[in-house]
């Protein structure tokens, strides 16, 4: 199989196991951002102005209702898992031996941080206030 | 690293997709640290949003979109190479043919971020945006 021939992103891993699992993870959660990440960007870069949104306008707009809250939520698990084991390759390339392991326990230590705070963030932001 | 291969093509698609990953990366730590102080502390994530809104913001916005969107039509090249081996062929065409997209779906969103900042009003007006 000529599969493995790839120009710029990583080879197919042969064989099963974690590596192959984040592979194809690597491209779902990528197709997933293709759509949520650019749409993201496209509502509040294009549609809207960003000098608009106050935290106000986050209250009653973006998130003033579940089904957005959800759809961004789903975005941020995408995006920590795309991120930081996008960034786990990085570290693979251009480390090695005991430095190696030490920045990508960090790493996993910074993606559960950041997944955290963003689901806290998402979770517990006020709610309109209904007059 | 960078300055030792002889870039072509490929080698560019490569480097591209990783610098536009690691900005994006770090962008994602200060964007849901952000989002997190826009849920505890309103007011000063309103003084925070005016550097978004300021020229130099602008400016660090669409570079932003700009990495954004690289990194996706890009992935999408590495989808298809990975899935459809024999495209591997055409990896050159593909990256041209992301260029084109690239160019034709940012020009827009590049003159409605940075209009404001030479002082124009956004070209695009829509029923909630202002």
């Amino acid at each position: 199989m000529s599969t493995r021939a790839t120009r710029s992103g990583s080879a197919r891993p042969t064989g099963s196991g974690w590596e192959l699992a984040i592979w194809y993870l690597m491209r779902l959660t990528g197709l997933g951002l293709f759509v949520t990440a650019l749409a993201h960007y496209i509502i509040v870069h294009f549609l809207y102005d960003p000098s608009s949104q106050k935290a106000q306008w986050i209250t009653d707009e973006r998130w003033g209702n579940i089904a957005w809250r959800t759809a961004d939520w789903l975005m941020l698990a995408f995006v920590v898992f795309h991120a930081f084991m996008g960034l786990r390759i990085v570290i693979g390339d251009y480390t090695s031996g005991r430095l190696r392991f030490f920045m990508t326990m960090l790493l996993y230590l910074g993606a559960v941080v950041i997944f955290a705070l963003g689901t806290i963030a998402v979770a517990t932001f006020p709610f309109p206030v209904k007059p | 690293m960078l300055l030792r291969y002889r870039g072509s093509e490929g080698m560019l698609a490569w480097a591209f997709h990783r610098i536009s990953g690691v900005a994006i990366w770090a962008f994602i730590l200060l964007h849901v640290l952000d989002i997190w102080l826009a849920g505890v502390n309103p007011k000063l994530y309103d003084e925070v949003l005016q550097v978004y809104a300021s020229p130099i913001g602008r400016v660090l916005e669409s570079l932003l979109g700009a990495a954004l969107l690289y990194h996706a039509l890009n992935g999408l090249r590495i989808i298809i190479m990975d899935f459809w081996p024999s495209m591997t062929r055409y990896h050159k065409q593909l990256w041209y043919a992301n260029w084109i997209l690239f160019a034709v779906i940012g020009l827009p969103i590049l003159i409605q971020i940075m209009a404001p900042a030479f002082g124009f009003a956004p070209p695009f007006t829509f029923g909630g945006g202002s």
